[in-house]
Formats: structure tokens, sequence, C-alpha cells
């Protein structure tokens, strides 16, 4: 009866076989959907890749007489597997929001008073072009600093740098991934990769150091985690909170906040001192082992138990099962890892921990990242830049993408000023913490554009408003998946856009030509720049169009055999439990363990996380999602409560330590959460009224965090360094 | 003949709520009504907690109260497959059906006036597909099919599972099944 999975299998075993895809596009989706339509009505099943998150997962669109009427997961998309999450469930939402951008805007009030009249596109476009040419021509091009998320990246990059700026801002990196990916690179010599390759599905053991899959819905991660649940593997979650996924788990650990090298240290010694490590793998492919033999035998079980707050014998027999399964182990290396301002250190650990039980490479660890080739076309050369980025900060291993980096030159113009910002796809004001100071940073700017969707709120701080369609309404870069497999996804219109929106590749390529770098843009739709595209890769683009997601069989290559051996691209070419390059740097070559401050009585660490339901703060008014998840609430300990008079679903204020008050927001009291900090769900309190459903729900972790700290190593901006009150509101 | 029946894994679902949306979207089901949810409760004080996530939606019960109680025969069972169902037009929006169901399962529909529920989106069993909340299960916690096939997922799920139906006291005979179940209540 279940035809759907029968018919995947099939499909797969298709693919597997190498049969080209022959079915008629009818045949090819529409088994997914039950679409009954009336004589007169023309039906499409439309493949397309998602957007609502970044995860990218292959989607289909049925759309009926021009409209969108459902979306399933493609099958043939390892990032859906034939499943969408709730967001992607929710596209239509996204499509279909009344208060979405309909037209170009410009400015006519003060700076953030929201007053805007409409423009038309050329008259929007040349404002945008004159000025940035303006400031060009007066400050230089790295005056102008681009910031962005999403799909429009590769067209906005392109922008920028054929404008000749070397200036980039991506909260997707310092305010996220910053710290694992140069910890990761430190160590092996290259990121776990975006979807990280986590084997999870075959793994014996999961550990999760407060990364909450199943309220952070990575799709083909969540997949794979209830695989585990559903094989019964050891599930240790190392949260303060009690997460979804800790109910799921054999050993919460409810740890106290900022402790958790304490715990990974203490791991790391009972797993060498007990020969519980795989002694072959570290022989061939680590380098440092000695060292951090010696290095962590300070940290016993005892000493962490104090540190962490959790019994030494729990330490002690978690750590057994780790060494007990070694090497179908994954420690998950988390993605958002601006914590505390140590966070490539703590990073650092758990790929330590990782390669001395063998995990990098082996079933259940961390796969490989298939090796087969894929021909591309020939990239653009662009101008050097005169100046060098402002964007990396003083952090010696950080890339040139630190958007804290890019406003706090934009404050003091040292050592050169920043006069304009194009914003896209990314919500500064919330995505980047301390918005007081984005603020100040925006006022002090010549020009703001922003490129968006949605009415967020630094969208409407801008002097011009350019409306991006939605995913559904536009061709964007082919998605080129290196996970397992090899795999290539288009992103494709499946409606025309809608109101005056247009495309992000059309917005840059027409603010190009009016810059005097058309030439970067050398095609007049985005769809010939795929075509060309499929024609270097040798890919049947009309077959691709058909298909969503060309899947390559045979081109996995995840576990290490004699044949396929890893190549660590570091100095030593071996794991580097010690790195060299940190110790060059005067970082601490091989992690050492330091407290970090812990709040007075009556304060309280605020943490955030995410819903299932919300991609950021940019889904808050989807009215699919909305009406499943209105606004955060504030989840406080039963016991605290209590002793502070607060009732469940009571109004309150938190108030951080540098007097900065958040919205009001409702208490959740709660026995799911230690009595030293306070947590909500991130992306609420917009500020924007033209969002009807969003404007002024919840609160907004990101204001109370004044007093982020920067990673010295990786630029990450450490959020859960914040401490907060609580008043009655 | 055959007898559709759901069984929820519960050690699966990790209350990603896809399916609520799925649902909605494939239903047209109105603003702020659900044919489907996702509970989560959790029991215990910190930090010795449990949690369960337990989804919910109508049983098809093979003793419908519901049914019973339609005073139009709107509402029935279906014969050929065990579902319960409702014929629209003979529903008059009594709320007989909503008050008389244990599950909290309906609710009526304010743009036409009548009764709604899930039908396990028998519009798309009778064309050999899944339920919408089915396909779209992220954990695969939803698993569908027909009990009287014995070689049928649900078949074996259910013989080779210690299984429960919720509130097996009220006499209806439900056919939503939850296997490793957290907490009992």
């Amino acid at each position: 009866m279940p035809i759907s999975r029968r018919d995947f299998l099939k499909y797969t075993s298709m693919a597997a076989a190498g049969t080209a895809v022959s079915l008629s596009d009818a045949e090819l989706f529409s088994h997914l959907f039950a679409i009954s339509p009336e004589p007169h009505e023309d039906v499409n099943y439309i493949p397309t890749y998602c957007e609502v998150c970044f995860w990218n997962c292959g989607a289909v669109a049925a759309v009926v007489n021009g409209k969108v009427k459902k979306l399933e997961g493609n099958p043939y998309d390892p990032r859906s597997r034939g499943k969408l999450c709730a967001r992607g469930n929710a596209g239509v939402g996204e499509l279909y929001d009344e208060d979405r951008l309909k037209h170009p805007m410009i400015r006519t009030g003060e700076r953030g008073d929201g007053k805007y009249r409409e423009a038309s596109w050329d008259e929007a476009l040349n404002y945008a072009a004159e000025k940035m040419t303006k400031i060009k021509n007066e400050y230089g091009p790295e005056s102008v600093a681009f910031m962005m998320h999403g799909g429009i990246t590769t067209h906005l990059m392109n922008l920028g740098k054929a404008f000749g700026s070397p200036n980039f801002g991506f909260p997707s990196y310092g305010q996220c991934r910053a710290a694992r990916m140069v910890a990761y690179d430190l160590t092996y010599g290259a990121d776990v990769g975006s979807p990280e390759r986590v084997d999870m599905a075959n793994s014996r053991v999961i550990v999760f150091f407060g990364t909450h899959l199943g309220e952070n819905m990575h799709n083909s991660q969540v997949q794979d985690f209830t695989e585990a649940l559903g094989s019964r593997a050891k599930i240790i979650v190392v949260d303060p909170r009690f997460s979804t996924a800790a109910g799921k788990a054999d050993h919460w650990l409810p740890i106290r906040p900022g402790a958790d090298m304490a715990l990974m240290l203490a791991w790391i010694n009972i797993i060498i001192s007990e020969g519980l490590y795989d002694r072959e793998y570290v022989d061939k492919y680590t380098a440092g082992f000695d060292e951090l033999k010696e290095s962590v035998k300070e940290y016993t079980p005892e000493w962490a138990s104090k540190e962490t707050d959790l019994p030494a014998d729990i330490i002690v027999e978690t750590a057994r099962e780790l060494g007990r399964y070694a090497p179908s182990v994954c420690v998950h290396p988390g993605r958002f890892t601006a914590w505390h301002g140590n966070d490539t250190q703590r990073e650092r650990c758990i790929a330590i921990l990782g390669a001395i039980l063998g995990t990098w490479g082996r079933e259940g660890g961390i796969y490989l990242p298939t090796k087969a080739p894929l021909a591309g076309a020939a990239g653009m050369s662009y101008p050097v830049p005169s100046r060098a980025s402002i964007a990396k900060g003083p952090h010696a291993f950080a890339q040139p993408q630190l958007m804290q980096a890019v406003r706090r030159t934009t404050i003091t113009a040292d050592p050169y000023p920043i006069k304009a910002w194009v914003v896209a796809g990314t919500n500064i004001l919330r995505a980047v913490p301390n918005p007081a100071k984005s603020i100040e940073a925006i006022m002090k700017l010549d020009l703001l554009i922003a490129i968006d969707i949605r009415p967020l709120d630094t969208a409407m701080m801008a002097d011009v408003i350019l409306p991006e369609c939605t995913y559904l309404e536009r061709h964007d870069a082919l998605k080129i998946d290196r996970g397992v497999s090899l795999s290539v996804g288009i992103r494709q219109p499946v409606v025309e856009p809608l109101y005056k929106s247009k495309a992000g590749w059309w917005i840059c390529k027409e603010l190009g030509n009016r810059l005097g770098v058309g030439g970067y843009f050398p095609y007049e739709t985005y769809e010939d720049h795929i075509k060309k595209e499929c024609a270097a890769m040798n890919i049947d683009y009309d077959e691709l169009t058909r298909v969503g997601t060309k899947f390559y069989p045979g081109t996995d290559n995840p576990y290490i055999t004699n044949e396929n051996q890893p190549v660590f691209k570091t100095p030593s070419g071996k794991i580097e439990l010690y790195s060299s390059r940190l110790a060059e740097q005067g970082f601490a070559p091989i992690p050492k363990y330091n407290r970090i401050e812990q709040p007075e009585k009556g304060w309280f660490r605020l943490l955030s996380g995410r819903s299932p339901v919300h991609s950021f703060s940019r889904t808050a008014n989807n009215q699919k999602l909305f009406e499943l998840f209105e606004e955060n609430v504030l989840w406080i300990n039963a016991k605290v409560a209590f002793s502070m008079g607060i009732r469940d679903g009571q109004n309150i204020i938190l108030v951080n330590q540098d007097n900065i008050m958040s919205e009001i927001i409702k208490a959740k009291v709660t026995q799911r959460i230690r009595n030293d900090c306070v947590y909500m769900v991130h992306g609420f309190g917009a500020k924007s009224r033209l969002l009807s459903r969003a404007y002024g729900r919840g609160a907004d972790d990101s204001r109370l965090m004044t007093r982020f700290i920067a990673d010295p190593i990786s630029g990450s901006t450490g959020m859960r360094v914040n401490f907060v009150r609580i008043e009655k509101a | 003949m055959s007898k559709y029946v759901m069984v929820i894994d519960q050690r699966r679902c990790i209350g990603c709520m896809a399916c609520i949306v799925a649902c909605k979207a494939e239903n047209d089901v109105p603003e702020e009504h659900f044919r489907t949810r996702v509970i989560q409760e959790v029991e215990g004080e910190f930090p010795k907690l449990r949690m369960e996530l337990r989804s919910e939606l109508c049983n098809h019960c093979d003793n419908p109260p519901c049914v019973y109680n339609c005073p139009t025969g709107a509402s029935y069972k279906d014969k050929e497959n065990g579902m319960v169902l409702l014929k629209k037009n003979r529903c008059v929006g009594c709320k007989a059906c909503i008050a008389s169901c244990p599950y909290d399962a309906r609710y009526i529909d304010p743009r036409h006036g009548y009764a709604d529920k899930c039908t396990f989106c028998s519009h798309r069993v009778a064309k050999g597909k899944e339920p919408a909340c089915v396909q779209t299960c992220i954990g695969r916690s939803r698993i569908f099919g027909d009990i009287e096939d014995p070689e049928s997922e649900v078949s074996l799920l259910l013989r080779e599972h210690h299984h429960e139906v919720l509130k097996p006291a009220a006499g209806t005979e439900p056919n939503v099944y939850y296997i490793n179940r957290i907490l009992k209540g």
C-alpha cells in the first residue's frame, strides 16, 4: 500500500543502476500528490529547491492554474529525501504572504521612521547605483560593504567583487559556524561541511553539546538522527536545558553553562588513561598524541564534576560508552557555535575527541566527502581590491566575513571609512548581537540598500528597498552537493514573480549594469547561465529541470579503506591533536580549560535557540507557521519562578547588565532548565509594523547581547555571556 | 475489505510539526484549526525528567461515538476501509459529534458551517498514496497501512511491538496505535 516508499526505492534503484531517468514529467512527481484537477485546470509538477531555511532541500511544487497548491519533498534529493519539514511545507506561506515587499521603495522620511514612496525599478536602481558610484569615487570601492545570506549570495558576491570591494559580512559565519570551521580546519585540514558530514544514521553513540536537532530542523540530518533513535543508538545530550533531543536521550547531562570544555577534556583524559582510544588510528593518522596525553592529565572526573555540576561517575560512565562503541560514535560538531568567546578551543576539543576515537572517515562517525570530479564553468577574474578587507578583524584565523568587524569599522572609520551597506537576505538587526550598535553604524552610513522579500526590521532602515521574489519565483545558482554522493540541484521558478518583485540575480545584474560592471553578468537571464554551466558540467539541462536534483550513483566513498585513504591538509599532513598553527600564533596548541564568568545570585545567563517551525527572524510572519508558534516565551526554572512569585504565562521583562530592557515576554515556568540560566527562541520581537502578524510579538534576544565576546582565534561572537535579571511587567 | 490504521512510533517522533503543516496544506484546513497535533508532555522534577511526544488525530474508531451521535447520518464508518468519514452535504453543524468525541478530533469549518476532521487523507489513499502527514513525516514516526494485510508494515509493527491506544476505557476501539510510549496516562 505505501506506494510512495516503493516508488522511492524504485527510483533510487533505477538511479543506482545508472539508468537515465526517462519517465514523463507527470509520472516523475504526480505520484507524490493527489491533485484532482477540474477539466479546465492546468496542473504542473515542478521541482526546485527550498529556501525557507538554508538547508536547500529538494522540493516539488504542484501548480494548478498558476497557483502553488502543495509542496512535497523531492524523492531524488539527498537533503529532503522526499520529505519537507514544517517550514518547507509552509513555503506557500512565504509566497502568498500579503505583507511581502511588493515594489521598490525610496525613503522620504528620516532613516528608520518608516516613511517611503513607491518607485519604479528604473528609478530605484538608478538611485542606488548613483549613490554607490558617488561613494566609490569619493572614498574608494572598499567603502561599500555587502552583507548577505541565502540564494542571493552568488549574485551579490559577484557584484561586490566586480565593484572592487573586499568587504563582506556574513552573519552565518561570525554569528554561527566560524568557530567550528576554524577548529576543524586546524585539526583535520578541512571543515565538516554543510550539511555536516555526520553519519548519525549508522552511529552507535551520538553526543550533542548544546545541539538540539529536532528543534533545530535540519531536514536530512534530523532524518538521520531519528534513524538512530529507531535503531536504539545511545544518545548523550549535554545541555543546560531539557531540549527535545534531551527528551530522547539515554543520558541528559544538564551541564553548568560554559563548562562544556571541562567535560570534554575529562572525557579525553579518561579515554586515554583507560586505553579506550583507537591506538592504531591514532598512530597512523594523528600528530601530538603524547602532548595531548600529558596536557589532559589534570582534568580528572572529580575536577570536572565540580566544574560542570555533573556527577563524576556519570562523566566516567559516558566516557566509557564513547570508548566502547568507537569508532561508531558521532560527537556532533554543532552548527551555531558562537557561545562563550572560547569557541574555537571548545570545537577543537570535539574535533580531538572524535580523532582519538577514530571517528573521521569511519562508519557512524564523520563520513568522507565524495571525491567525484565535476567539471565546472571557468570562474570570473575580479579586480584586485586596492585595500585589504577589514572584515577579518584582529582574528588570526578568521575568514574576512565578520559582520561585527564591518560594523565596528563603519562606526570608527578606522582604518578607512565605510559609507554604504548593501544588505540582502539577512536581518542584521536580529542576526548580529546588540542591534543598538548596528543602528549606530547604520546612522553613520551615507547609503543603505536593502534587498529582501519581507519588510524585516533591517530593510525598513534602508534608503532604498529592492523587493526580491521568493525562491518559488526565481532561478539561483546550482546546488552542488558533495555529501555522501555527488548531486546537482536546480532552483527554478514554479510561478511568475508576484507584484513587482524581482529575482536576486536580476537585481544584481541591473545594478551591475548601472555601476559599469555589467560585463560580470554575461547572460541575459540566469537560466542562460545555468544552461552554460550544465553544458560545462556535462549535465543534461532539460533533464535537470524535470528531475530537480541529478543524483550521481556510485560516487560515494564515505569510509576509510586501504584504497580510500583520508588526506589531511594540515602542516603535518596528519590530524593535529597538537596544533602547530595555533602555537605559531601564540594560542594554546592543545585546548586548556579556563573557567568563564558565572552570574551572581539574582542574575541568569541568557541562552537562545530555535523552534522547528521558524528560520531565524524571517518566518515569524508566515501565517502557516505563525499559527503554530506565534511568539517566543522565556523558559525559567520552576523553583526559581516559585521563589520569585512568577507564574506560568505571566508577562515579564528582562534587564541585562547594561540596563537594556527586553520587550515584554511571557514566562514559561518549567522543570526543563537549570536554575542559573533562562532560554528563549531567537528571532522574535519584530519592530516593523508592516509585518502584520510578527510585529510586536515576543522578545528579541539579540538586543540583550550587549556583551558578546569575540573568540580571538576565529572571531566568532560568543553570545551566551550575557546575564539578565527578571522583572515583572 | 481493508482496514486502515495508523501506527505512531513515538521513539522516532522529534516534534518537528511537519505533519501538521502538510495536513493543513493537503486538506485546506481553515486557519487556527487542525486535524492533527503533536503533544509534548514532560513529567518529573529537574533533573529527573521524561518527555513524551504524542501525535494525535482522529482514531477512526471501530466503535465511533461521533457516528452514533450524528443525528443526520452525515458521519459514517466506511465499511470498505474502516475510515470514519463525513458526508458534508448532510451535516447541519450541530456539533453532537464534537461533543461526543473523546479525542477532540473534530472542528466546525467556519467557512462552511460543517464539521470536519482527519480523513486519513482518503482521497490520497484511494489513489494508492499515503496520507500527507505520513509522507512528510521526517522521523518516519507515522506509519499507515492495512491491518487486514498481514504483510503490511503496520501489521508487522503491531505484531512485534507492545502497543497502546489512547483512552481505551472510552470503549471506542481506536485505530491509531502507539508504540514505544514513554509516559502512561
